[in-house]
């Protein structure tokens, strides 16, 4: 029997939520709804009474001081009333909200055991003469994502939603299926990649033909997949690990060619092995780079990115993003404990017109709101603090946003190290296994077009973050006990690629009628790829299994023995007691065959605009101010817990109002002790493109400056690089992937900061008919350093008037790529380069003054240039400047006071120093280019005199302040 | 039994500021036990071995359906008479943030209130902030220095808070009414300089500006804002401003006292 219980919120009562609704109907531009009313409905399934359902919905359900509640039999009330329009929304059979368990959990809790199943609803009744299609566009753009929820219809039954999953049926019959390599020509070979959405090329199907040859028979349709998951662009990296015939076309025209081999290892892991830091502990070969923290204990390091996913459904896109790279630490060495996140997100403008959006792709705003809001979610709920992050907008992310996020990890020293022995159990443990994120791995790996909504939407999903949660208490207690010896995340590619990797050097058999399900009917092969979300496998010798088992179940964590680490180095899967698959380990993970890639550089040809300097620039600094990519993030920035676990020190919002931009992040992870962890990063796309090699050692730069600024060890910065680019199929995109990991070589050993571990996602982008989108190709580069002392830490807001104001570093005529440019419209030429020699002395000095003492403020100088720097560090503090362009060091032609002001040349920081010291800071400057730029002042002016002597920014703080804030102020 | 103070700090699904909770009372020198509430119903661990119950801050079984819900119905279900008995014993509970709105949706707060007879039902609420969002931001506190966790700290406090769900609503006027009668206003919202709070200076829209209660006997206290994250003093937003460097946040001085009241209470 169906119990339907509506609640909602008592007359007088504030709903927030409908209000959020409300706003969204305006956001597009529908004026016609007058209120908007949210019933939240549960459909509960089971053999209860009319007593239980009141227990139920009075004990349970509802907030009785602010909500009232209704039940019914009735599946649906299905009509609307004058001037009010009823619009239910369902999930999906087969999407689980997690609030459905928990309503079961919590029926159960009451005494009351005959609930069966639990189905949410919302309901919307919008009031107001309302159109047809002004209501579809309601659905459409504010309510619903059609890849995971459905429209109630009006009269239908909710009772058959919880049917379909109740009374599927299991699928004992077992008919393994073999696909027929052997007899197909190339052609053939093609279309069986393309129908089973394999993403492999004729050349990788030509050696599984070649493979399977040998062995005289077909492979299973399981063995196929399991191969194509663990080739993919996605787990294998091919187009890094390959070769590449690269051609340059020098600036001077000269054409150089050359081969790179496998551009990972020639570059990012080049880097590292050339520095070789002692306190490098794991680099490159686990799921996160770990490194030295303190005597006892390492801390490590990854960022992932969720693109594709998050482009569909950006809300559960990101959720599941931030659920993946911290199963990521969780699964690096023995464990990790996870201690901040890191989130970077990539949109097109947030008031990019409705009517240029390409078919098939969702609004920027939406996107932008439902990813902050699934990192919100998720991050909040694991009680993890992210504490640093940056939001870039670029026309070209329009369809394919990007989403990076990352997690640092604490893990004790030694516990770095992992090893699957032959008899070890393989062991499941965490959520449940359904028909979630099938081909997840291989859907990353190729473009997005318009009809990726309809054929990928099983890769699309929505996290249960407390399920992650509850694995995260249980494992790090087991890892203490040292019950299991190796651990990994399931990741994409689902149990496939855990096991898969786990067992690549011993050989593995699992039982897949043993893994639990979500719901029956899932056949061999789904339950084999399925990419469910927060599920760890562990190897556990077998006379700790049942202490482990203990650990788990008493916090209500699921653990299952699926197998046994074997030492056949075979792969072979059973579903059954039939064998499905049986794959030599040596060819699932060496067999690729080696693919040649074309890659063409030239430098792209851009005028520099002709820009008069205004005489007053007051206007020119608002614009910068406001420019999305410049203003204040805040509006996402405080929906997340920055100060979970209590190791907060430097915030990502500093200053005397709480609102400054800070440049790192400073925590203490122990609380009881005084050192810390600084995390930044660098991203910027406008550089990369005009040159992506400038782009990655300016992305270096800055990551390293805001660590400087802040007072952290610059000995010890380690770095993650992170790609995004477009089809590296197509010369041109992988030409300036190429020339960007060159950048990332040159800038990382010039600076001794090793990188520890990194990831790239290629083929971003968006295909819409005949014409392709790609997105500019982006590197982002986070940083993670050490700070000695956190009771030292300089944040950037003007700390007191009266102190003496100082620009460090040279400025160049650097404005390609510029704010200032981007602001005309313009590109530019002359992207911001990097003295690497000049700017490691700039650190040191920099360091050597923070360090002692003699900074009260320091910030570093990034996009905006000088002008937004100063400006940023007054209004943060509250404090005036009055400053001269005049001793500013510049180098090249065409000084300005708009160039010097605005001009982003690296490795320069605005540093805030008391007359006392004067003398000592000129001192430890010795041998840096530097200049007095003015000074700091009680009242709330923001004064620059220019070369001429003459005033060109004149500005009350708050005027600045405001211009800054409005863009997202949502 | 010995003169160590025992906290226990309660851990279920979802719950996550249990750490740096325990890090604050072992910082004045308690034994802490942080223990999931799974073992409590398994009898492993029992109340009655500690003198301070501590319920931290996070998101318990995901806060579906509404904040703190399924924890309280599990505390006032399973554990009820064990509490009853804890809080009858003289001991203490704080809940903070995720905490308190489980102590007031199993009525353990405010407690036997002017007009409510029942200890256990609930008569005030923690619901959705105006704004709609989840925000972490810091906040001025007026203290009401009668209950045994406030006493001594004078003035106003400044301590974050980082919910969704955190709009204090009572009941009824009598319920209000009851609740300054008994002196169990415990904090409310204020501007810096102790004026009357405005959006974000109370930051969700709590009627009177509540921010935390305790019930009549001052011994239990609940509050929004989380004091274990103003305990050093480096978790101020803007330390690096005060040139007067201090050992404490803000918030410590509601650990201390509640160690100091129990070593009193062990004294006798």
């Amino acid at each position: 029997m169906i119990w339907r219980i509506e609640i909602k919120e008592k007359a007088g009562s504030v709903d927030a939520f409908a209000e959020g609704v409300a706003k969204d109907i305006l956001d597009l531009g529908i004026i016609s709804v007058k209120d908007v009313k949210v019933v939240q409905v549960y459909n509960i399934e089971g053999d209860i009474s009319e007593d239980d359902v009141h227990c139920i919905s009075e004990q349970l359900l509802t907030d009785k001081i602010t909500q009232e509640y209704f039940y019914s039999h009735q599946a649906y009330p299905g009509f609307d009333k004058k001037d009010v329009r009823i619009v239910e929304i369902a999930y999906n059979p087969g999407v689980m909200e997690p609030v459905e368990a928990s309503t079961l959990k919590g029926i159960s809790d009451l005494g009351i055991e005959g609930a069966h199943a639990v189905r949410t609803a919302k309901q919307y009744h919008f009031t107001g003469d309302i159109a047809d299609q002004e209501l579809k566009t309601i659905i459409d753009k504010a309510l619903s994502n059609k890849l995971i929820q459905h429209v109630v219809k009006e009269g239908s039954d909710a009772s058959k939603d919880i049917e379909t999953l109740a009374s599927a049926k299991e699928n004992k019959e077992v008919h393994v299926l073999q696909i027929d390599l052997l007899n197909a020509n190339d052609q053939k070979l093609k279309k069986i990649s393309q129908e089973g959405q394999l993403f492999l090329n004729v050349d990788e199907m030509k050696s599984i033909k070649a493979h399977f040859k040998k062995l005289d028979r077909n492979p299973t349709d399981c063995e196929l997949e399991t191969i194509a998951q663990t080739w993919s662009e996605h787990c294998y990296h091919k187009t890094f690990r390959g070769d590449i015939e690269y051609q340059c076309k020098e600036e001077d025209g000269e054409i150089k060619k050359s081969i790179v081999r496998n551009l990972l290892k020639s570059t990012i892991v080049k880097a590292t092995e050339k520095l070789d830091k002692p306190w490098c502990v794991s680099v490159f070969h686990d799921n996160a780079g770990v490194v030295k923290f303190d005597n006892d204990t390492n801390i490590c390091f990854k960022v992932e990115t969720h693109n594709h996913p998050s482009a569909l459904e950006p809300f559960g896109g990101a959720n599941t993003g931030i659920g993946g790279v911290i199963r990521d630490i969780l699964g690096t060495g023995l464990g990790a404990k996870p201690v901040c996140n890191t989130d970077i997100f990539c949109f097109a403008q947030p008031d990019y017109p409705f009517y240029k959006l390409p078919a098939g792709a969702l609004h920027p705003k939406r996107v932008m709101k439902g990813v902050v809001s699934g990192v919100r979610d998720y991050g909040n709920k694991m009680g993890i603090p992210t504490v640093n992050g940056a939001i870039v907008f670029d026309e070209h992310f329009v369809g394919n946003p990007l989403v990076y996020c990352g997690t640092v990890g604490l893990i004790p020293k030694g516990m770095e190290k992992k090893q699957v022995y032959p008899g070890d159990l393989v062991v499941v443990a965490g959520g449940k296994t359904g028909r979630d994120g099938i081909h997840g791995a291989t859907f990353s790996s190729g473009e997005l077009t318009s009809d990726s909504e309809v054929v990928s939407s099983g890769a699309v999903q929505i996290g249960d973050p407390i399920q992650e949660k509850k694995v995260l208490d249980v494992l790090l207690q087991a890892r203490d006990q040292n019950l299991y010896s190796a651990i990994t995340d399931c990741g994409a590619g689902g149990l496939s690629s855990a096991v898969g990797e786990m067992g690549q050097l011993t050989g593995a058999r699992v039982d897949l009628d043993k893994v639990p399900l979500k719901y029956k009917g899932l056949s061999y092969m789904e339950i084999w790829i399925s990419e469910s979300q927060e599920r760890m496998v562990m190897s556990v010798p077998p006379k700790n299994i049942k202490k482990l088992l203990e650990i788990f179940n008493i916090e209500d964590v699921e653990a299952t023995v699926i197998g046994e680490f074997t030492d056949s180095e075979r792969l072979e899967l059973f579903y059954e007691s039939k064998q499905v698959c049986c794959l030599d380990m040596a060819f699932l993970h060496d067999g690729v065959p080696k693919i040649t890639k074309k890659a063409r550089w030239a430098f792209p040809t851009i005028k520099n605009p002709q820009i008069k300097c205004p005489i007053n620039l007051n206007d020119k600094l608002l614009d910068v101010m406001s420019h999305y990519n410049v203003c204040s993030k805040e509006w996402v920035i405080r929906q997340y817990d920055h100060e979970v676990q209590g190791g907060s020190v430097i915030k990502p919002l500093s200053g005397k109002g709480c609102d400054g931009p800070s440049d790192a992040s400073v925590i203490r992870p122990k609380l009881e002790s005084d050192k810390g962890i600084a995390v930044s990063n660098g991203i910027n796309i406008l550089y990369g493109k005009i040159d992506p090699f400038w782009m990655a050692a300016s992305c270096i730069d800055e990551a390293i400056r805001q660590i400087v600024a802040v007072g952290g060890d610059l000995k010890q910065i380690a770095l993650l690089d992170n790609f995004c680019w477009g089809n590296p199929d197509k010369a041109d995109r992988l030409g300036g992937l190429v020339r960007c990991a060159q950048g990332c070589y040159k800038a990382a050993t010039s600076y001794g900061t090793p990188f520890i571990s990194g990831k790239d996602s290629l083929y971003n982008e968006y295909a819409e008919g005949k014409k392709s989108i790609a997105i500019p190709g982006t590197i982002l580069i986070s940083a993670m350093g050490i700070v000695n002392d956190v009771n030292k830490c300089v944040t950037m807001d003007l700390k007191k008037g009266g102190n003496l104001i100082y620009v460090i570093g040279q400025t160049h005529h650097e404005l390609g790529g510029s704010i200032y440019f981007d602001t005309h419209g313009e590109l530019g030429d002359g992207v911001p380069k990097v003295n690497f020699k000049k700017g490691l002395e700039t650190f040191q000095a920099v360091s050597r003054v923070v360090k002692k003492g003699l900074a009260e403020s320091a910030h570093d100088c990034s996009e905006g240039g000088i002008a937004a720097a100063l400006a940023e560090m007054a209004f943060s503090g509250g404090l005036g400047v009055t400053a001269s362009l005049k001793k500013v060091p510049y180098k090249g032609k065409d000084k300005r006071n708009d160039f010097i002001l605005f001009s982003e040349s690296n490795s320069r920081f605005i540093v805030e120093v008391s007359p006392k010291n004067q003398k000592k800071f000129e001192k430890a400057m010795n041998g840096i280019s530097y200049g007095l730029l003015g000074k700091t002042e009680e009242t709330p002016e923001f004064v620059v005199y220019g070369l001429d002597d003459n005033v060109c920014l004149n500005l009350y703080l708050d005027d600045i302040k405001t211009a800054w804030k409005e863009p997202l102020k949502w | 039994m010995s003169n160590e103070v025992k906290v226990i700090v309660l851990r279920a699904a979802g719950t996550n500021c249990d750490e740096e909770t325990a890090f604050a009372f072992r910082a004045f020198g308690a034994a802490v036990d942080l223990v999931h509430i799974n073992r409590l119903f398994q009898k492993e661990f029992s109340l009655k071995d500690y003198h301070i119950l501590a319920i931290p801050g996070g998101f318990t079984y995901g806060d579906d359906i509404m904040s703190g819900r399924i924890l309280a119905n599990e505390l006032r279900l399973k554990l009820g008479k064990d509490i009853k008995e804890f809080i009858d014993d003289g001991k203490l509970i704080i809940g903070i943030c995720n905490g308190f709105q489980v102590l007031v949706r199993s009525g353990i707060l405010p407690g036997a209130v002017a007009g409510a007879g029942d200890a256990f039902r609930q008569t005030v609420t923690l619901t959705n902030n105006d704004s709609g969002k989840f925000e972490d931001r810091w906040v001025y506190l007026k203290v009401n220095d009668k209950s045994v966790w406030t006493q001594g700290v004078k003035g106003i406090i400044y301590i974050p808070i980082a919910h969704a769900e955190g709009k204090f609503v009572p009941e009824n006027k009598d319920t209000l009414k009851g609740l300054n009668d008994n002196q169990q206003i415990a904090f409310q919202y204020c501007k810096s300089d102790g004026g009357d709070a405005v959006y974000p200076e109370n930051p969700n829209g709590s009627i009177d500006h509540i921010a935390g209660i305790c019930d009549p006997t001052g011994r239990v206290l609940g509050l929004m804002p989380h004091p274990e994250r103003h305990f050093h003093f480096t978790q101020h937003p803007f330390w690096t401003r005060i040139e007067e460097k201090k050992e404490f946040g803000e918030g410590a001085k509601i650990f201390e006292n509640g160690i100091k009241y129990i070593k009193k209470m062990l004294k006798k």
